[in-house]
């Protein structure tokens, strides 16, 4: 342990915890807007200088580790004024726009400005030519904006191994950009949107397509269905000031409605839907040898992008399966439409999503229009959501609770999960051991594949067969596990595992790119908490045993894996070229 | 044989032999028959002054000073015919010069190994690797109080040290070669002129920390250093002293060349170890510093060039030897590029503690105009100016810092009343800008920002508070800048401030600039008792801004005029004031 002083008040940390970390024991926030809890500390604003006695210097508090006996300043007039003086100079290279920005009234710097009482521009003001960057159709990055702070890069390149973002230039031209100054949608983007999560401005934002879900509600012809992913009910709450991970999914389904759609459906649904079919997948390739082993998830679609650019090697291993928003859209515009007797092309449906690559999903490929129309209308983001419902004006938080429609509606504990790293793979194991034992685990919950680790692997006994697993989440953990199945592959080894979970984004959907501002590790626990108590709370927690899910195979599908199902609920994958052009 | 060319010029500028001289030198070499092969050129300036008569061979770099006519029968015999030196003629350094760092420049040739060997050379290494331990050698370092030479002048002992003591089976040491500060030529100089000096030093180092692996790591814009280093490493691997079993000893080490590709900010050592990496080249937080973990992660110790070619010197002939040269905090000797308006300018390498004024005028031959000196620049971009008020400072790290400048890694630029203080300022500022990475707010938007001011300032745009807002960012620079490029980019503006201020008020207030430099603030008029309208300034003048006519005079309209100065130019018969 390391003691030092900070203001004179006594401190005691880890060895190697910065003095920004450290400053938080003496109750002191040091500002910064280019260090953020996930990443390495990047030491690009220079706004977080405090005094250390004995050294002339002021010193960067992101980046410097307290030691053994300093004497720690952190605030003083100088130390203030420097700052302020940065915050100035920093403004002077940033638009003025606060009121059409994407981030007002959540912006860091716009918080830090108010905080400062900076009420007139010191410095000439000089803002970068450069145009906006929407070819994504997904994110929009507007390095006009940019303070060139490195969060994105260094999400890009080190969180998430993907490298689309970089510096362009240097000096006062330094900017962000594709390398090679392309246009993000020819880049190796796969829109995962943590860009954008952890931007402090509004320099990358997702793209806002409320205006066209609100054109849709109001076409008299349209039909409007929606559904809400796991992770949303327990992050939408914290732009209505709810504590972090409040499970609010009752309240969003009076609100959907409230806000004018017809039918009210949910994602889980279709996570449960997926379970029966990707369950089923599993059971053939490890029972029956009928496909390759490991068998990986491929509900992400920022994961699968990932994979078709960057391991192509792996289509093979990837369940087929599609999506659960997908599996709801396309059983909206089929099954629900059969049975409402409504023509598929006038339904349109939306789904509310923590994510932005989702965006990108319903366009992906011909089997995204197995309906014979587009499957998902529209993707939001749940910063969208809660836009509009502020737009509509609509109390939130005195809603009644309300249940959600049948047919696409009602879901297990098993499809709640899906919003926490793990889940997927907790969910399809409860019914894979119920498809080989024929009755269900005794005891449902894995802890061992839940949390944050990077990283989670186990060892799940069914039968007398012992299943492997491993579970990844943000995608520079991916690389690990695919590398030990690729080296078993060369050295014609048994698998290390037969089933494997991946997330593009840290901790899974509850840290979503389209999630609210401000993630960190303790909002992805909380958020996971609230999922994991509404699988708790449910009545029923195999996907199997939702009777909806039931009627569905009985009634329409057949059975999983069936030729309908096939066709309907099933994609393909393919290589694709790290760079469009 | 090709034609060989001489330069000739006498230096004593009151009384001109020249064209007696070379009359004498051509029928010289008419009788020895040499007219058509030797090419005699009387030139205007030599770059040395009050030494007699100089012969130069630009070719060969000899120089001959104070020669008589009986000298040049010897000239023509030896040098001119056999290519022998005349050690007696040599034009020798000042006195109060003492070199260490640049022993053998000028002195062997570069590429010739065993020239080297001859004047001691690798004998350090031989000695160490039979008779020193490591620690022996860093021992002898602390001895001799050597400090880094690349600008922020710390314990080199302590640094190797603390490489030494960091614990890892690989270690690097790099010899930062990425010399970038305007007019500042020091270490091309050793490079160029003594390869293996800097060679045998990184090896020393290589041995001392417990590496295995060196890297030079030297400007692409140095093309001839970098072919005499790779000539020399190919020759020290030839002679054993690179490579396996380094003189039959258990000490293996290689040496390897990377070139930077122009980046300023790349001399900073984590900017300079991105770089090897083949990452963009930017400063990262320290600690950790190299020593713990540096390149490829590994514990690393970089050294600038002049510090290596002091090593080989430091172990021959001891620490306390080294040590007994200099100040009480600043020891050995330092080089600096003494350049401006001084008139022997060149690399100079001078015992701590010498003064400016010893500098200047002693080694440097006093002022090359007969204006006064005003102010010394020192440091390169990262440091200030020191007024003439201050000349007889003893040259340390520690006084130039007192004084706000900074010993940096040894551009010593000399001024004259003719230099305009905001225009020097604005010229380093610039260059700052230009090589600042753009990785943190105070130097990339700081930076800028200050430019523009002074922009404004030189072009009559200045307001009062202006000296304020520089003065304020200037501090945000210092105090919250990550590396050391931002920190001290400012302190050319803030040391001009701080001496002349007086010159700033002038060009904000009265919008006038005492040393004509600035454009924007000059003022050109037709002086009418001089002026015999003879219109060639009107009809020279690019943008009509000179009108009237023969009996009224000529006059120079200041909106339109544009300040190219070609009226002043034109003008025979001095009638156009600048002002």
């Amino acid at each position: 342990m390391i003691k030092a002083k900070i203001n004179n008040l006594p401190v005691e940390v880890q060895e190697g915890e910065s003095i920004l970390d450290a400053a938080k024991k003496a109750q002191i926030k040091i500002p910064t807007l280019c260090k953020h809890p996930d990443l390495p500390a990047g030491a690009g604003c220079g706004l977080c200088i405090v005094r250390i006695k004995g050294t002339p210097k002021m010193l960067r508090a992101c980046c410097t580790p307290l030691e053994e006996g300093m004497e720690i300043t952190t605030h003083d007039p100088e130390i203030v004024a420097v700052r302020r003086t940065v915050l100035e100079l920093i403004l002077s290279n940033h638009p003025n726009d606060c009121l059409q920005c994407g981030r007002n009234n959540n912006c860091e710097l716009q918080t830090l400005v108010a905080d400062f009482g900076i009420r007139e521009e010191s410095f000439q003001k000089f803002l970068p030519d450069v145009a906006k960057d929407d070819s994504t159709r997904t994110i929009v990055l507007d390095a006009q904006k940019c303070i060139r702070c490195g969060r994105c890069v260094k999400v890009c390149q080190e969180m998430q191994n993907v490298w689309a973002l970089s510096f362009l230039e240097r000096g006062f031209c330094t900017r962000i950009s594709p390398a090679g100054d392309i246009k993000l949608a020819d880049s190796p983007c796969i829109r995962c949107g943590q860009c954008s999560n952890h931007c402090p401005t509004g320099a990358i934002v997702e793209q806002d397509e409320t205006a066209r879900v609100w054109e849709l509600l109001q076409n008299q012809d349209k039909y409007c269905v929606v559904q809400i992913a796991p992770a949303v009910r327990v992050a939408i709450g914290e732009a209505f000031g709810y504590p972090i991970g409040t499970n609010l999914t009752k309240k969003l389904y009076a609100l959907l409605r409230r806000l004018g759609f017809k039918a009210v459906f949910d994602t889980n649904f279709g996570a449960d839907v997926t379970i029966m079919e990707e369950g089923s997948e599993f059971i053939q390739r490890f029972l029956h040898g009928k496909g390759t082993l490991p068998l990986i998830t491929s509900c992400c679609p920022g994961w699968v992008d990932f994979m078709e650019k960057f391991h192509p090697d792996m289509v093979d291993h990837f369940s087929s399966c599609k999506s659960p928003h997908e599996i709801v859209g396309v059983l909206s515009k089929t099954y629900y439409a059969n049975k409402k007797n409504i023509d598929p092309k006038n339904i349109a449906v939306v789904s509310i999503m923590p994510c932005t690559a989702k965006k990108n999903e319903i366009i992906r490929c011909e089997e995204m229009y197995a309906s014979g129309c587009q499957d998902v209308d529209v993707a939001l983001t749940t910063r969208e959501l809660a836009r509009m419902i502020k737009q509509a004006g609509i109390d939130f938080v005195n809603l009644p609770d309300e249940d959600p429609d049948h047919l696409l509606g009602d879901y297990t504990g098993a499809g709640v999960i899906f919003g926490a790293t793990g889940g997927v793979m907790e969910a399809a194991l409860r019914t894979a051991y119920f498809l080989l034992n024929g009755k269900n685990m005794q005891k449902v919950e894995l802890n061992q594949i839940r949390g944050l680790e990077g990283v989670k692997v186990a060892e799940i006994p069914i039968n007398g067969k012992k299943i492997r697993v491993a579970v990844a989440h943000g995608l520079n953990h991916v690389e690990y596990v695919l590398d030990k199945v690729r080296e078993a592959e060369k050295n014609g080894e048994e698998m290390p595992y037969h089933f494997i979970e991946v997330m593009a984004c840290l901790g899974g959907c509850v840290g979503g790119g389209g999630q609210p501002y401000g993630v960190t590790d303790e909002l992805r626990t909380k958020r996971a908490a609230g999922i994991y108590q509404d699988d708790q709370g449910s009545k029923l927690r195999c996907s199997h045993e939702n009777p909806f899910v039931q009627q569905l195979y009985k009634e329409f599908l057949g059975k999983p894996l069936g030729e309908k199902s096939e066709h309907l609920l099933h994609t393909h994958y393919q290589a694709r070229p790290v760079y469009a052009k | 044989m090709d034609t060989k060319i001489v330069f000739i010029k006498d230096t004593n500028t009151k009384l001109d032999t020249t064209r007696d001289f070379y009359a004498h030198f051509l029928n010289l070499l008419r009788e020895n028959a040499l007219e058509d092969k030797v090419q005699v050129v009387r030139i205007a300036d030599i770059g040395i002054y009050d030494q007699g008569l100089v012969v130069k061979f630009p070719d060969e770099n000899i120089i001959y000073a104070n020669v008589q006519d009986k000298d040049l029968k010897d000239i023509i015999a030896q040098t001119i015919k056999e290519g022998k030196v005349i050690k007696e003629l040599l034009f020798k350094a000042q006195p109060k010069q003492l070199r260490i760092v640049l022993r053998n420049c000028g002195e062997i040739d570069p590429e010739n190994i065993d020239e080297y060997i001859a004047q001691d050379g690798y004998q350090a290494l031989a000695k160490v690797v039979s008779d020193y331990k490591p620690e022996q050698v860093i021992e002898e370092l602390k001895k001799s109080g050597l400090r880094g030479r690349g600008g922020a002048g710390f314990p080199t002992w302590l640094k190797w040290k603390l490489t030494r003591e960091t614990p890892e089976a690989q270690k690097y040491v790099i010899c930062n070669a990425d010399e970038g500060d305007p007019g500042a030529y020091m270490d091309r100089g050793v490079l160029e002129g003594d390869p293996h000096s800097v060679i045998e030093g990184l090896i020393l180092a290589g041995y001392a920390i417990g590496a295995s692996k060196g890297y030079f790591y030297v400007r692409a814009e140095y093309p001839l250093a970098v072919e005499r280093v790779e000539k020399a490493l190919k020759q020290a691997y030839d002679y054993g002293f690179l490579g396996k079993n380094i003189l039959g000893s258990n000490f293996s080490f290689d040496i390897d060349i990377r070139l930077g590709a122009g980046a300023f900010v790349c001399g900073e050592e984590t900017a300079l170890i991105a770089s090897i990496e083949g990452r963009r080249g930017t400063p990262r937080p320290r600690p950790p510093y190299p020593s713990v973990k540096g390149l490829w992660d590994k514990p690393t110790a970089i050294n600038n060039v002049e510090t290596l070619a002091n090593i080989g010197p430091i172990i021959l002939k001891g620490g306390s030897w080294y040590a007994s040269i200099g100040t009480e905090k600043s020891k050995g000797t330092k080089v600096f590029a003494l350049t401006g308006k001084v008139k022997n300018s060149g690399l100079v390498e001078v015992p701590m503690g010498i003064t400016l004024r010893e500098i200047v005028f002693d080694i440097g031959g006093g002022m090359l105009s007969d204006k006064g000196i005003k102010a010394i620049q020192t440091g390169g971009p990262s440091g200030g100016v020191i007024p003439k008020e201050y000349l007889d400072t003893p040259v340390d790290y520690e006084n130039l810092q007192k004084l706000g400048s900074i010993m940096g890694s040894g551009g010593m630029i000399v001024m004259d009343e003719d230099d305009c203080m905001v225009d020097i300022a604005k010229f380093y500022l610039g260059f700052c800008v230009d090589e600042s990475c753009g990785k943190c707010v105070p130097c990339r938007i700081g930076g800028y920002q200050m430019l523009s001011l002074l922009n404004k300032i030189t072009e009559s745009q200045g307001k009062i508070e202006d000296l304020d807002k520089l003065k304020r960012i200037a501090l945000a620079m210092q105090k919250a800048s990550l590396c050391a490029l931002g920190q001290t980019a400012a302190n050319p503006v803030v040391s001009t401030i701080k001496y002349f201020e007086e010159e700033y008020r002038d060009h904000i207030v009265n919008k006038k600039c005492r040393s004509h430099k600035c454009k924007h603030l000059l003022n050109y008029n037709v002086i009418q008792d001089k002026c015999k309208r003879c219109r060639v300034c009107v009809i020279n003048c690019p943008v009509n801004a000179i009108s009237g006519d023969k009996e009224a005079g000529f006059f120079v309209d200041p909106k339109t005029c544009i300040r190219c100065g070609k009226c002043f130019e034109v003008c025979k018969f001095n009638a156009i004031a600048k002002e």
